[in-house]
Formats: C-alpha cells, structure tokens, sequence
C-alpha cells in the first residue's frame, strides 16, 4: 500500500475547508448569515442605542447582550447539517472510513462551523467600532466581549453538532440543539428555586447569565473561560459518542 | 486471507447475522448473495468496521481488527448501497479528496487519481459534476473512492443494481479488473447478476451461510442442469451423450437445435469438468457449458426460501 499516515491535522484541515466551501457555495450559509446580521443589527440600533442618552459602556454592554442571543442561533443554525446531512446523503460511511478518528472528525466538523461562525462574528464588528469612534469605550472592552461571544459560540456549535449527530434531519437536529440551549439558558431561573449547594451548582451551569456578564462588562474571568471551554468539551465528547453510537445500530 | 469466526450480530433481539465463518482467499471476487433482509448488507457492515459485531471476531491477514481497528480502515475500501458522493463535487475534485482523506499527500494524489479515473473509466467524465451523472457512472465513482487508497479488500454492496443490461456487462467487466490488485466481497440479492462476476459464491438466507461454492458447483450440488453447446454431427452428438449417460455422469439428456446443438443434461454425479473433458474426448466441439439459469433460481429459490425447486 502506498498511502502513508498523514498527521490528524491534515485530515482535519481537509474537510474543515470542504465545510467551509459548502458554507460560501451554498445560499443557505449566506441567507442565515445575512438575516442574523440584519437581526443583530435591529437589535443594536433598537435596544443598545436605544433613545435615553447612555454612556457608551452601557451602550456596548447592551449590544453584547443581544449579539450573544444572535451568536446562539448563528451557532445552532450552522452546525445543524454538520453530520445530519452526511447521514441523509449517505456520505458517512466516507468519512467513517478515512484514516480519522471520530474524535477527529467531531473536532474537524466543529472547527469548520466555529470558522464560519467567526467569520459572521467579523462581520459585526462595525457596530462596536461605531461606539469606539463615536464614544468613549476601552478596546479591552471590546476584546473582552468579543472572547465572550467566541466561546458561548463555540458552546452553541458544540450543542449544535450533537444534535446533527444524533439525527438525520437538519430540522430535527436544530430543534434538539435548541432544546439544550434554551435548558441551559433558563437554569438561572430553576437555580432561584433551588435552595443550597445543588442551587448553587444549577446556577453555575447556567449558559448564560453569571457566566456571560463579565465579558459583556469588559471582564475576563478565568472560572467563566473554563465554564464555557469544559460545556464545548462536554457537547463534543458526546458528539463522538453519538458518532460511536452509530456502529451498534442498525 | 479474511476470516470471520462466528460472526454474530443482534439488533436488539433479532438476530441478523449468526454464526457466520467464512475465508476469503487473496486476489478472490467472491459474491454474497441472499434476499433483501437476508443480513448481506449487515455483514457487509461489519466488515467495513462500521457496524461492531455483537459476537465472533474478523481477521484479515492474521490480524484481529477490533484490535486494530485504525489499521483496519487502510486494508479495506468499501462501497455502501448508496454510493457516498458530494453531488456538488466534479469527479476528479472528488477522488482527490477521497485520496487525501485516506492518507495521500499533494505527491501522490493526482497520479493515483489518474490511475483509478482510468480503472473505472471516467476518463470522458472527470470534469463532470457529479449530480449530473447517471446511475451507473455515480457506482464507477463509488468504486473509485473505494479503491482510491489501494486496500486489500474491497467491499461492494449491491454495485449492480439498478444498471441497465449494457451497464451491468461493463460493470462486471469493472470488478473482474479490480481482482488484478484486490480481493472483492460484493452483495446481490440477483443470482444471474453476480454469478458471472464472482469466482465463489457464498448464499446467506436469515443470517446464516447456507451455501458455498462457484455458480457452477451450486448447481452440480444440488444436481443441477447445465446448458451444454457442440458442433458436430448429429449422429456424432446422440452417440457421445448415450456413451457418457451409460458411463454414469449423466442421467437426463435434452437436445435441441440443428448444428450447433443446444443441449440440456443434468450431471447425475462427477464434477463439470469430466463431462467438458468427456465431450471433447468424443470429438465434439464444445462452444459453450455453463448452469442453466432457470435451474440456478430454482435452486436460489430453494436456497434462500428453503423450498422445494
């Protein structure tokens, strides 16, 4: 046999850059992107902006609290097709029959929806830049929020690629990548009924309420880089289980 | 070369394969064959590595591949039911990337890629997209990706269904070529269809093997018929059959025709090669010998349903 054994990166590297084709050959990467920036863009303009006079900090701490809602749906609707569409195409058993891993393959997938998303977070970037020109604003502030929005990103792709993982529909796979979602956002509610140590522990896995706000207010919190690094890892290793999972069914 | 032991799979309590031992030899075509649901596709699966036995192990050369399952993935090709195409992919796009996802660098790639366009004969279509193709080149292009990476064993499921009579020829012609370099498991739930094709057939009916052997050996198995063509005379043809039939290796004889003589007779025992030996022996000019196809789905009939032919 003349194949030699490439690093897993070259593999990674190759099909991350086929889904990155898929994404700007195919309408549906530019229609979720579009409509996001034009939701995300709404949003600034109705609600960070606003019509009260604001200092420019709070202006940008709003506008971090709605980008990251937009960054959730950004992160779910990208990572849908990831392994679901294989599945419906019948294009799997390529894949599962390369020299990867699944372990690897989970993370090429993730890497190449998490690119994307990066690209769509770029793209938004006009908006803080408005408030720095026009305001008084640290760029510590921006970075801070912009680290925020990368990793509740990379979380929302994580859960995303485990839906796409478990199913053959892309609809299917978005809507249980939204169940967890919304689960996990809304644990700060159950955490308020909750008394004691397991209160506490709920709330801690919450998505996003004390996890985020450092980032919106300009904060890096190592517990908070951690948090959202360890649910990415979590949603991943999953996500190489479900793909595991396949071989011992029909 | 390949051996499974006791090759067992279980979907929940409905066992789909059981009890399967089987030994492929090297640079062998062997085909599998079966109904729909007969667990084909199931072991055809395991083979692959993607689906885990639920009991028994699988060697390939020697080797234990649950052991060694990365290793596994070089030694063998395989392609499902549904050929695994990127639509938006021209050909040659696509087994470029097949090549470099099984293991080839920027070196190698465009040469291995020419050397299996011309195998499958893609040549006319290597800048075609691939959603534009039809049924029967989208299979060259499966088997393509299969063999891309040069493994031992190639594994086929189903390759000829769905082709048309020209297709199914040149497809035929297509595996026949890929024996030179590999050893080729393929599936059928068609007898006619793969019994020109495969060197051994082995007939899997409800998960159990029921029947090796080639397409020829079945049929003497189970008394079979075979269609026999000579030229001669027709004095020459009624003797040497009323020879060979009192000497024992026949006991039914049917001749049709005026020169060349289609025959139809039926091995009472022996192998087939004595009576193309017996043939040519008594001055005959021996055309053609080969199963008589309503004998041979009789005799699938029989064994995949367990009924009388």
């Amino acid at each position: 046999m003349s194949a030699r054994k490439p690093s897993a990166v070259s593999g990674i590297t190759l099909i991350v850059k086929r889904e990155l084709g898929q994404y700007a050959t195919t309408w549906i990467g530019y229609v979720i992107m579009a409509a996001l920036l034009l939701v995300c863009g709404l949003l600034y303009n109705a609600f960070a902006l606003g019509s009260s006079p604001k200092y420019s900090a709070d202006v940008l701490s709003d506008y971090f609290f709605f980008t990251s809602g937009c960054t959730i749906v950004v992160g779910l609707l990208l990572s849908m097709r990831l392994v679901a569409e294989e599945r419906d195409r019948g294009t799997l058993p390529l894949l599962a029959t390369s020299y990867l891993s699944d372990g690897q393959l989970v993370v090429a997938k993730f890497l190449s929806a998490f690119s994307a998303l990066s690209v769509w977070l770029v793209f938004t970037l006009y908006m803080p830049a408005m408030i720095f020109i026009n305001g008084k604003v640290s760029v510590g502030h921006i970075f801070a929020g912009y680290l925020g929005l990368l990793l509740l990103g990379a979380v929302s792709v994580s859960i995303g690629l485990f839906g796409s993982s478990l199913v053959k529909s892309q609809f299917a796979a978005f809507v249980i990548g939204a169940v967890i979602t919304v689960v996990f956002l809304l644990l700060w509610m159950t955490s308020r009924v909750v008394d004691g140590a397991l209160g506490d522990f709920i709330s801690y896995l919450a998505l996003h309420d004390k996890h985020f706000r450092p980032f919106m207010d300009g904060t890096v919190t190592t517990s908070a880089v951690v948090f959202y690094l360890s649910l990415t890892f979590f949603f991943l290793t999953l996500s190489r289980n479900a793909l595991e999972g396949r071989r011992w069914r029909p | 070369m390949i051996r499974t032991d006791s090759l067992t799979k279980f979907y929940g309590r409905r066992c789909a394969v059981k009890d399967l031992t089987v030994s492929i030899a090297e640079h062998e075509i062997v085909g599998f064959l079966g109904l729909n649901g007969a667990g084909k596709t199931t072991t055809l699966r395991m083979l692959a590595g993607l689906l885990a036995p639920s009991s028994g192990r699988i060697e390939i050369n020697g080797r234990d591949v649950a052991a060694d399952s990365a290793e596994h993935r070089w030694q063998i090709g395989f392609l499902p039911e549904r050929p695994p195409l990127y639509d938006d992919m021209t050909v040659r796009g696509f087994l470029d990337f097949a090549a470099r996802l099984r293991g080839y660098d920027d070196a190698a790639v465009d040469r291995r890629v020419d050397e299996v366009t011309e195998l499958c004969a893609l040549g006319e279509y290597k800048d075609e997209v691939i959603a534009n193709l039809s049924h029967g080149y989208r299979q060259r292009v499966g088997i393509g990706q299969a063999v891309i990476h040069e493994p031992a064993l190639v594994i086929l499921d189903e390759p000829i269904s769905g082709l048309d009579p020209v297709q199914i020829v040149e497809m035929r012609s297509l595996i026949r070529n890929l024996k030179e370099r590999h050893t080729v498991l393929l599936s059928s739930h068609n007898l006619p269809e793969i019994g020109q094709t495969c060197d051994r057939l082995l007939v899997i009916q409800g998960g159990e093997l029921v029947m090796t052997g080639s397409e020829a050996d079945l049929a003497v198995g189970e008394g079979g018929r075979f269609r026999v063509e000579v030229s001669g005379s027709k004095a020459d043809v009624d003797a040497a059959f009323e020879k060979i039939t009192k000497g024992g290796l026949l006991d039914e004889v049917r001749v049709e025709g005026e020169g060349p003589f289609h025959c139809v007779v039926r091995i009472k025992q022996g192998e087939p090669e004595e009576l193309s030996r017996a043939l040519v022996e008594a001055g005959l000019g021996l055309r053609r010998m080969q199963p008589a196809a309503a004998e041979l789905e009789s005799l699938f009939m029989k064994l995949t349903k367990g009924g009388e032919a």
